[in-house]
């Protein structure tokens, strides 16, 4: 008897809550059903008044059904919520208005070019050291084998600093290359060394689309004993993999630096043409990146290092160069005016 | 340097395709820049004999020319001024590819009627060409030209365009090129043999030289031609120095310049009559000395200079340009040639200092063979007797105080493996040598070869320059590709450079773009950053040859830099634009190079969200501005202060001091509006600026953890109305003292209506923790009300209900 009226009311309740599509009658019908004064306690209370028998069969279906209600109830909820937000959701956007740009700068293409440079090299052992960028005379050209009036000298158009009051003579310059950073390393330290050095460059020279007059460069150094031009071929072939891809062809050529001997010039196959020629590379198919070399035994023996026992490669590039390559950028002035229309694209 | 193929091959035989050789130089290190062919489109042009001239029935400036070409002929009309019989000419007939004389395009001829007369060609000028731009009259070949032959065959040639580098100056030649094709392809090599007939009398009765600087001039020769007539020189010949492009004059001076391109020496040649007391003086010039050199221009020297003098005065500046006085001209009759060899650094001086890169001073600055001037003065001798007629006197006048004899080079065996990683045999080396014209002698042992260097070559001094000569010539491809297996040096920190890693990922991660500004600037711009326009700190370095007057001095400040380019950007961009450039300043200091200081120069400025549908517009302030300064040290550990500041480019009362403890680190403010009005601004902007060497000297060196509290926080809101000169920081430092007390926020700060005059109120919020148990409220209540009590005794704070 009592049983049945149970059963009624789970499947009472059931249907019920089926129906249910809104928050607001869900609480009602718990309230109903598994209130304080809902249907199932009153059933349970009234458990007392039964035969011992049909109490325990009534009592156990009814703790069961209030289980079951209750885990109805909670499921329930969930879904009408669910439905809720997604039906809100649904009216409400128009999700192509513009988002909110979290404000996020961009590191200078300069530095970006110097971080992934000097990354490559430091994968291979080499550390980044820095020198200054007003440097003597002396750094510069003289302990780089190119005395004064050395006809090397009009390789690179000076920018002196007028100091001669305060330096008592010595010449004082903007450096105009970073390998015065070779000649300070080699004197502080002994082999073996194997150090690049980032930093800023200075011309006398007149700026256009493809000049500038401060530029950054890196330099690369490695010292020890039986460093060969086979070794440098090596470190700098691994290198242009690294920045070009793995396809690049890449070549040496002889060229002449004063502070090298031998001395290299090392290109790719270009971006553009791959070799077949055009105007990027001057028709030539091929793309100079960088100069470099063993360095000269007399370098070596001004800082003290024995010529003949040790051998060493040095080798600097033009920083913005890449990029230039990379990205087509058809103005080298670009780099340092500023222009954020320009920053913003790297 | 530019060379013709057509002159190169009468030295070298050229035995494999121009595209290889122009290759195979490049790789050897004489790189060929450009290859221009002249007279490839030359199809229609022939060599055409005229045989008749007749006026034009219609033009008084034009002629009916009559060409024959062999298998025909044609009548053209020609308003050429050298026409005459006779002449052998470059004839384009119809369909032919010219330059057109006036516009200089290219174009294809097409018959035409001029002045009523039928015209079926044209007799080419060097313009219509493309040789040169000669246009005065039409080409006259020499009388061998084959006529009815294509041009090509007389006139065609490649001229290559090479690249020699300083290195190089036997390369400056057409020789010297031609012994380094001879090597590379392994050709023979042809130079001409000279000699000639000395059949006047001794020189040395009628000249003589003295070197007064040994030093300066190492050797000087001298012949002597007289009964020399001046004329045009052959027409092979100024052919040759047009295809160079050098212009023939007469000749004198083309025979100097055609040995100066085929040998590499320069070669001067004087009018014998104008030296006076026929005495070659070498000396430096007096200080104050004057001289007309051949361009027409008074040249003032100094004891820097080198001059020729005779007797009486200075006839040129030696190596780089003759006078006027003792130029050869079309009355001269005998001529002294000079041939010498002067050091390297005076001319290159001489030249800088008079602004003259003539191509004389060219070749000597880059150091030439002491070898060289005897022998192209006897090939100048023999052509000028051959060709301006003369005799030549008996001998040649040799000064020679510079003569050193040249050691042989010992190349150990050994070194080639040691250098450039790959075994070679001393018979493979010497081989390779012996091509380049080194003259090897094996040593007994095998492991050492002994090498004379070939006159030509002043570039060679020690073993690593024959270690270059060996791999150029084997071709650095040959060379293999090893990795570096040496040992790895020992790892030196570098803490300066990552903290300026670090810094710049934070401030781009806090939405500030990099910049990176000159290091040059101008004591205008400097001037800027003060609301006075005076400079501020340091007397910046001056460069002593500056290229405009906004780079004339480095900088000793970010600052203007970052704000010009704020400036710049401005103009097209609306919303906030934050900037950061880290970079050097440049302190000088006395008797030494500057101090080269890292600093961190930031600026922000503007709306956020200026225009966006969204939400309200949030101008920067200086809250803003100093919150990032806050951010950012955190970040790296940092706890740092503010004080009020006294920085010039900032205003009054809106600018601080960044503090680490008692020491200074930098600023942070509003910029003052006088130097916005400066820098063409019109929105407030604010500076950040931090000195990041003193940065890392402060940073804490090691960071500690600490534990996380596990017990629940409970928290209080407290208003407290203080008196209007009270700061923040009193009220916090004085509650953040206090045990139990985890943090202070404030979340309001109100002065006005609701408030009495003078006063303001501020509402924390205080969070209590503790880290050993859950705080029961009567402990919070006891804190909290001795923090209140405190803070009446001594700031008089109520607390507001």
């Amino acid at each position: 008897m009592m049983l049945n009226q149970v059963e009624d009311l789970a499947s009472k309740a059931s249907d019920e809550l089926g129906k249910i599509t809104d928050v607001n009658d869900l609480e009602a019908w718990r309230i109903h059903y598994l209130g304080r004064k809902g249907s199932l306690i009153q059933i349970l209370r009234s458990l007392a008044d039964l035969p011992l028998k049909e109490r325990r069969a009534v009592g156990a279906r009814a703790n069961e059904l209030k289980e079951v209600l209750e885990a109805a109830f909670v499921e329930k909820k969930r879904n009408l919520r669910q439905d809720l937000a997604l039906s809100q959701r649904r009216e409400a956007l128009d999700i192509t208005l513009p988002g909110q740009q979290v404000p996020l700068g961009r590191l200078h293409p300069t530095t970006q070019m110097l971080e992934e440079i000097c990354g490559i090299f430091s994968n291979m052992g080499f550390q980044v050291v820095e020198g200054p960028e007003v440097e003597w005379d002396y750094y510069s050209f003289e302990a780089l084998n190119i005395p004064a009036d050395h006809p090397a000298r009009d390789m690179f158009a000076t920018l002196w600093v007028d100091s001669e009051a305060k330096t008592g003579g010595r010449p004082m310059l903007l450096r105009p290359h970073t390998s015065p950073v070779q000649i300070r390393v080699m004197e502080k330290s002994r082999p073996p060394i194997r150090i690049i050095a980032p930093g800023r460059v200075y011309r006398y020279e007149a700026t256009d689309a493809t000049h500038e007059w401060m530029f950054y460069q890196v330099e690369g150094l490695a010292v020890d004993r039986n460093i060969t031009l086979a070794d440098l071929k090596g470190t700098l072939f691994e290198f242009a993999r690294c920045l070009f891809g793995e396809d690049r062809k890449c070549r040496f050529r002889c060229d002449y630096f004063p502070f090298v001997e031998p001395g290299v010039e090392m290109a790719i196959d270009c971006l553009v043409c791959r070799g077949a020629g055009c105007r990027l590379c001057g028709n030539s198919g091929w793309i100079e990146i960088l100069g470099a070399g063993m360095v000269h035994p007399e370098v070596l023996r001004r800082v003290d290092i024995d010529p003949e026992v040790y051998s060493g490669f040095a080798f600097g590039m033009g920083v913005e160069r890449i990029p230039i390559l990379r990205y087509g950028i058809d103005d080298i002035r670009l780099f340092y005016s500023n222009d954020l229309r320009f920053l913003k694209q790297f | 340097m530019k060379v013709s193929v057509r002159w190169l091959k009468e030295y070298v035989d050229l035995i494999v395709p121009l595209e290889d050789l122009c290759e195979r130089l490049t790789m050897a290190g004489l790189e060929v820049g450009g290859v221009e062919v002249i007279g490839g489109e030359w199809d229609d042009i022939l060599v055409g004999k005229i045989v008749d001239v007749n006026s034009h029935p219609n033009a008084d400036r034009l002629r009916l020319v009559t060409v024959d070409l062999g298998k025909q002929s044609s009548t053209v009309v020609c308003g050429a001024p050298n026409v005459m019989v006779g002449g052998k000419v470059a004839f384009a007939r119809v369909g032919a590819h010219l330059i057109d004389g006036h516009s200089g395009e290219r174009v294809q001829l097409k018959p035409a009627k001029i002045r009523g007369v039928v015209s079926e060609g044209m007799i080419c000028s060097e313009k219509e060409l493309g040789i040169s731009d000669g246009h005065e009259g039409i080409v006259i070949l020499s009388a061998e030209a084959i006529v009815g032959s294509p041009l090509s065959e007389y006139l065609g040639d490649t001229i290559l365009d090479l690249d020699i580098t300083p290195n190089r100056p036997d390369c400056l030649s057409v020789i010297g090129i031609a012994r380094e094709i001879a090597a590379l392809t392994g050709s023979k090599l042809h130079i001409p043999e000279v000699s000639y007939r000395e059949l006047g009398r001794a020189i040395d009765l009628d000249a003589a030289v003295e070197i007064k600087e040994p030093n300066l001039c190492p050797r000087y020769c001298a012949s002597l031609l007289d009964g020399i007539k001046i004329a045009s020189s052959p027409q092979w010949m100024q052919q040759r120095l047009s295809t160079c492009g050098m212009r023939p004059i007469n000749n004198i001076v083309d025979v100097t310049n055609y040995v100066m391109l085929e040998y590499g020496q320069l070669l001067h040649a004087f009018d014998y009559d104008e030296i006076r007391g026929k005495k070659i003086i070498v000396r430096r010039a007096g200080n104050g000395e004057v001289m007309t050199t051949l361009d027409g221009i008074e040249r003032k020297l100094n004891s820097d200079f080198l001059v020729i003098a005779d007797k009486e005065r200075v006839v040129a500046v030696a190596g780089i340009m003759g006078g006027g006085d003792t130029e050869v001209t079309n009355s001269t009759t005998t001529v002294l040639i000079e041939s010498a060899n002067f050091n390297q650094a005076v001319i290159h001086r001489g030249s800088l200092g008079l602004r003259l890169g003539s191509e004389a001073s060219l070749r000597f600055a880059k150091g030439l063979s002491r070898d060289l001037p005897m022998i192209a003065l006897k090939r100048a001798t023999q052509l000028l007797a051959e060709i301006a007629g003369g005799k030549v006197a008996k001998g040649i006048i040799d000064v020679y105080p510079g003569k050193k004899k040249m050691e042989p080079i010992s190349l150990p065996v050994a070194d080639i493996k040691r250098l450039l990683g790959m075994e070679m045999k001393a018979g493979e080396i010497t081989k390779t040598l012996e091509l380049l014209g080194f003259g090897c002698m094996q040593a007994k042992s095998d492991s050492q070869v002994k090498v004379d260097v070939p006159w030509w070559r002043t570039d060679i001094s020690c073993a690593a320059d024959l270690v270059e000569e060996v791999a150029r010539i084997i071709g650095y491809d040959e060379i293999p590709t090893t990795m570096l297996s040496s040992q790895l040096p020992r790892h030196e920190p570098a803490p300066m450079l990552s903290l300026r890693r670090q810094l710049r990922n934070i401030l781009v991660s806090c939405g500030f773009q990099e910049v990176l500004t000159y290091s040059l600037t101008s004591l205008e711009m400097l001037g800027r950053l003060s609301p006075q326009l005076r400079l501020i700190g340091p007397t910046p370095m001056k460069v002593s040859n500056p290229m405009s007057r906004e780079q004339e001095y480095l900088r000793t400040s970010l600052r203007a830099g970052v704000l010009s380019v704020l400036a710049r950007n401005r103009r097209y961009q609306e919303d906030v634009i934050r900037l950061f450039e880290i970079g050097k300043i440049f302190l000088p200091r006395e008797r030494d190079l500057p101090q080269e200081k890292e600093m961190l120069c930031a600026v922000i400025s503007g709306s956020e969200r200026k225009l966006s549908w969204r939400g309200k517009v949030e101008p920067i302030d200086f809250f803003i501005a100093k919150g990032l300064v806050e951010s950012i040290l955190s970040r790296l550990g940092a706890i740092v202060g503010f004080e009020d500041g006294e920085d010039e480019s900032l205003c009054l009362g809106r600018r601080a001091s960044v503090m680490i403890g008692k020491d200074k680190l930098g600023v942070v403010g509003e910029l003052h509006p006088k130097v916005l009005e400066v820098f063409e601004l019109s929105e407030a902007a604010y500076l950040i600026e931090i000195d990041s060497e003193k940065l890392l000297s402060l940073m804490a060196a090691v960071k500690k953890y600490q534990p996380i509290l596990r017990y629940p926080s409970t928290s209080r809101d407290v208003a407290l109305l203080v008196d209007e000169q009270i700061t923040y920081q009193q009220i916090c430092d004085i509650i953040q003292n206090f045990s139990l007390v985890n943090s202070v926020t404030l979340f309001d700060l109100y002065a006005g209506e609701q408030v009495s005059a003078g006063k303001k109120s501020l509402a924390f919020r205080i969070i209590y923790q503790s880290p050993t148990h859950t705080l029961t409220d009567n402990e919070v209540d006891k804190v909290q009300q001795q923090i209140l009590d405190k803070l009446q005794l001594d700031f008089g704070a109520i607390l507001r209900s």
